[in-house]
């Protein structure tokens, strides 16, 4: 907890003061009960933190808000793999042929989540049919983990992306839980 | 807040957070409001990486350290598919991933590939060549004898009926993808509940109070043959409300057009229940009063409840006070089910029959964890409560349906044949790519018929519905097959993929009486599936199986002698191996199944594909899995006998036909 505390207030200090201001005053965030209290649902409560402070809607928003923000920074990081993805692929002489299957099996797999897993997750928050909201959000994390794994040990160019998106969906998943049993 | 020039702190309305928390962005306009030719997610993928500011750059790393354990979601005995489990403080090289591992068991940062496919078992060098999936194996996933779309995703069964000679099906259809959404009524109609032919959409999203979704519902058919449909909308301002509609033409027997009632919705959220928790209206039945019935699941707070309400024209209707049930902890009650069974077995029973001989089940579709429970009960009709015969296995707490994977089931009175069929939907356990991939998603389940176990009286028996029969092909018998401990014995079959097994096991007497007492706490979910062994199990068959056993689907019993030489049966079915992708379920599940004195260990098990269903004991326990090889397909899937306990031999029996294909397809010349 009291690391917990130490990381918020290092990540405020990298905005000005008076953006500070401007949202919330650093006692209110601590005291805001109900991110603290969701992202500690989750297996990952730093960068649950993390990824929900950086949007300050966040601070003014129910649980089903902060589901969607997570689904928001899924669709984020998932895009800048399959922006990655194209940027690889297309300088054509450097990766082996293995890598090159890798990572077109890899961009299906992260299309799926932007086309796919984000907009059902979104669909289903919003109108309260749940569970497709869970499954949207663990798939992202299922693509994510099976697209590192397409590739051999060692030979992956997108390993800080994929564990990215998956443990910002795991993230999400857990909030969806959080809403489901509210 | 917003008028601030603030360079580095993202304000209120920028584009990374502002699309996905309101409702009324373009985004969400251009995808989720299903119109007639809208387009889909090119646009989502457009505006998502075109006007994404990197803000979390300014965030840096994070420190991730621990031991993750994710909450793990309930159920009596065993769990279905959940969120994956991570371990917490591995290097990013490799990730891991193991679906192995069951509810509590935290997982240890360092470990081998090898271990990561689960089941401890080493499989070459822990990666697969093989995948990722080419579309020989995609295409074989699809099912010769199971209703399906042609394409695209569906989920719940809706409003089945019997009428003028078809049974009708309808269905949670997306037409546009294969992923939940644009939902609307898919239909279908068959002889036999076997050979279904594919009709035009039943109902779209054409009104503001469906708009977001037409969703589940329930037919009743009234004494004059005339059929009202309730089902639930998701309106423009995605409020769960109840639609009536009823067909155009009541002399139509396919039963083609629908017309909403125009005075829609006939039922909003009464106050005290939340606009999202509202949904799937059932089957009406009468009261003693003359007036018709019908439940309603929902909840208050985490208690799951089923409302009651009472209608004589199924357009006005009357909030009953309290509710027919409700259980403390279940969460949402999706899907509720209310219907009566006779005591003495036998036929069922039409949903508004009552009185001396009839117990009355309630089930639900528990929204927190994705399974299907039931309960059997007393109803109590003039005070309109129903009260569990056994409190300790309540709805939502006691027995499922299915302990695989199977949601959202729904029966109906067959009254041609006099009997009580129960659908259900079977979802994909695998991901969504491969759903993209090969253009679909979802099974429905082989309708089964479904009575009271009169020999327990305590739990339900289903069985595949007597037509499933008309699809057995050839067969061939194996009598008194021997599998010693540790053996695996081939079962030699033309072809392996679409089966219906019928066996019968029997264990070692003289090994039953030497076997020691044991106090093991068994579940299949938390061992280590057919590599589990112990003195008198697990034996069973090795469905779906490679001839070098890379990929097995073992599905089995395991049993436990316990104080005073009772045995303890459990039947479970293991994915840990089934297949060597690494992006499909490979959990092991199942549960408790009683075996009574004199009775032998028997399975039926329908394989078609990528399902496999698994009842045992005449329908006592039943386990749906889907399962996706990627060798162990077309003419390379392989049946073995196996005995994996360490003390006792086992004698099987069985008798295997080759299934014919149900050719589903379009209704001719329509």
């Amino acid at each position: 907890m009291i690391r917990s505390t130490i990381f918020l207030l290092l990540l405020l200090t990298l905005y000005p003061i008076s953006c500070i201001e401007a949202t919330a005053s650093i006692p209110n965030i601590l005291g805001n009960n109900l991110i603290d209290q969701t992202c500690k649902k989750t297996p990952y409560y730093d960068l649950c933190i993390q990824t929900l402070v950086s949007c300050p809607e966040s601070f003014h928003t129910d649980l089903e808000g902060l589901a969607k923000i997570t689904v928001g920074a899924i669709a984020h990081k998932a895009s800048a793999a399959l922006r990655r993805i194209e940027t690889i692929l297309a300088k054509k002489e450097h990766s082996k042929p293995a890598v090159r299957e890798a990572l077109n099996a890899c961009a299906s797999r992260y299309r799926a989540v932007v086309e796919q897993d984000v907009p059902e997750t979104l669909m289903s928050l919003r109108t309260g049919n749940y569970k497709f909201a869970s499954r949207g959000t663990n798939d992202a994390a299922t693509e994510a983990m099976s697209c590192e794994e397409d590739f051999a040990a060692g030979e992956s160019p997108l390993s800080d992306l994929n564990v990215a998106v998956h443990d910002v969906s795991v993230v999400a998943a857990a909030i969806v839980q959080a809403v489901i049993e509210s | 807040m917003g008028d601030h020039n603030q360079p580095f702190l993202p304000v209120s309305g920028d584009p990374e957070c502002a699309p996905v928390l309101g409702d009324d962005v373009v985004v969400d306009g251009a995808l989720h409001r299903p119109q007639p030719g809208s387009t889909k997610s090119k646009l989502l993928l457009a505006v998502f990486s075109g006007i994404f500011v990197v803000c979390l750059i300014l965030a840096g790393g994070y420190d991730k350290s621990g031991v993750v354990k994710v909450a793990q979601l309930g159920g009596v005995d065993e769990l279905g598919v959940g969120p994956i489990e991570m371990p917490a403080g591995s290097t990013i090289v490799r990730p891991a991933v193991s679906r192995g591992k069951s509810a509590g068991v935290s997982e240890k940062a360092n470990f081998s590939p090898e271990q990561l496919l689960g089941g401890g078992e080493v499989i070459g060098d822990g990666l697969t060549e093989d995948f990722p999936w080419n579309n020989s194996m995609l295409s074989w996933q699809r099912t010769a004898f199971h209703f399906q779309p042609e394409k695209n995703w569906m989920n719940d069964p809706n409003g089945p009926l019997f009428y003028k000679g078809w049974y009708h099906f309808f269905y949670q259809y997306n037409p546009n993808a294969a992923v939940w959404g644009d939902i609307v009524w898919g239909h279908a109609v068959s002889r036999d509940m076997i050979h279904w032919l594919h009709l035009p959409l039943a109902m779209v999203a054409d009104q503001w109070y469906d708009v977001q979704g037409v969703w589940t519902g329930s037919a009743t058919i009234l004494p004059d043959g005339k059929v009202m449909m309730l089902y639930t909308g998701s309106t423009n301002e995605s409020v769960q409300v109840q639609n009536l509609a009823y067909p155009a033409n009541h002399d139509d027997p396919l039963l083609l057009d629908w017309v909403k009632h125009p005075g829609n919705p006939v039922l909003v959220p009464p106050p005290g229940i939340h606009h999202k928790d509202f949904r799937d209206p059932t089957t009406a039945w009468k009261t003693s009063e003359g007036k018709w019935r019908i439940t309603i699941g929902s909840k208050v707070n985490k208690t799951g409840i089923a409302l009651i309400y009472d209608t004589e024209d199924f357009i006005n209707f009357e909030l009953k006070e309290g509710f027919l049930h409700g259980v403390p902890g279940t969460g949402m009650w999706e899907c509720v089910d209310f219907y009566p069974v006779a005591v003495a077995g036998g036929n069922g029973l039409d949903t508004s029959v009552n009185g001396a001989g009839v117990r009355h089940v309630v089930k639900a579709s528990l929204d927190d964890d994705r399974h299907d429970y039931y309960a059997i009960g007393t109803y109590d009709e003039e005070a309109g409560k129903w009260y569990p015969d056994n409190p300790a296995i309540d709805v939502g707490i006691g027995i499922r349906y299915d302990y695989g994977i199977f949601y959202a089931s729904k029966t109906f009175f067959d009254q041609s044949k006099q009997r009580r069929v129960l659908w259900g939907w079977i979802g994909e356990w695998d991901s969504e790519a491969a759903d993209v991939r090969k253009g679909w998603a979802s099974l429905q389940g082989m309708p089964r018929t479904v009575v009271l176990d009169t020999k327990t009286g305590s739990n339900l028996l289903q069985w595949p519905v007597v037509e499933s029969e008309s699809l057995r092909l050839r067969s061939k018998e194996f009598k008194n097959v021997v599998a010693k401990p540790g053996a695996v014995v081939p079962i030699k079959l033309e072809a392996a993929t679409q089966l219906d097994i019928v066996a019968e096991f029997e264990l070692d007497k003289e090994a039953v009486e030497r076997a020691v007492e044991s106090d093991e706490e068994f579940k299949c979910s938390s061992s280590k599936g057919a590599a589990h062994r112990g003195a008198l199990g697990p034996f069973g068959l090795l469905v779906l199986s490679e001839e070098t056993l890379s990929e097995q689907t073992p599905v089995y019993f395991y049993v436990v002698k316990g104080k005073n030489a009772t045995l303890r049966t459990y039947f479970c079915a293991d994915q840990s191996r089934s297949s060597l992708a690494n992006d499909v379920n490979k959990q092991i599940y199942g549960s408790y199944v009683p075996v009574l004195t004199g009775e032998k260990f028997a399975v039926r098990m329908l394989v078609d594909h990528s399902i496999i269903e698994s009842f045992a004991q005449g329908g006592r326990s039943v386990i749906t899995s889907r399962v996706y090889p990627t060798k162990a397909i077309y003419g390379a899937a392989r049946l073995f006998l196996f005995n994996n306990g360490t003390e006792a031999g086992v004698t099987a029996s069985l008798k295997v036909w080759q299934m014919n294909s149900a050719f589903i397809r379009p209704f001719p010349n329509l």
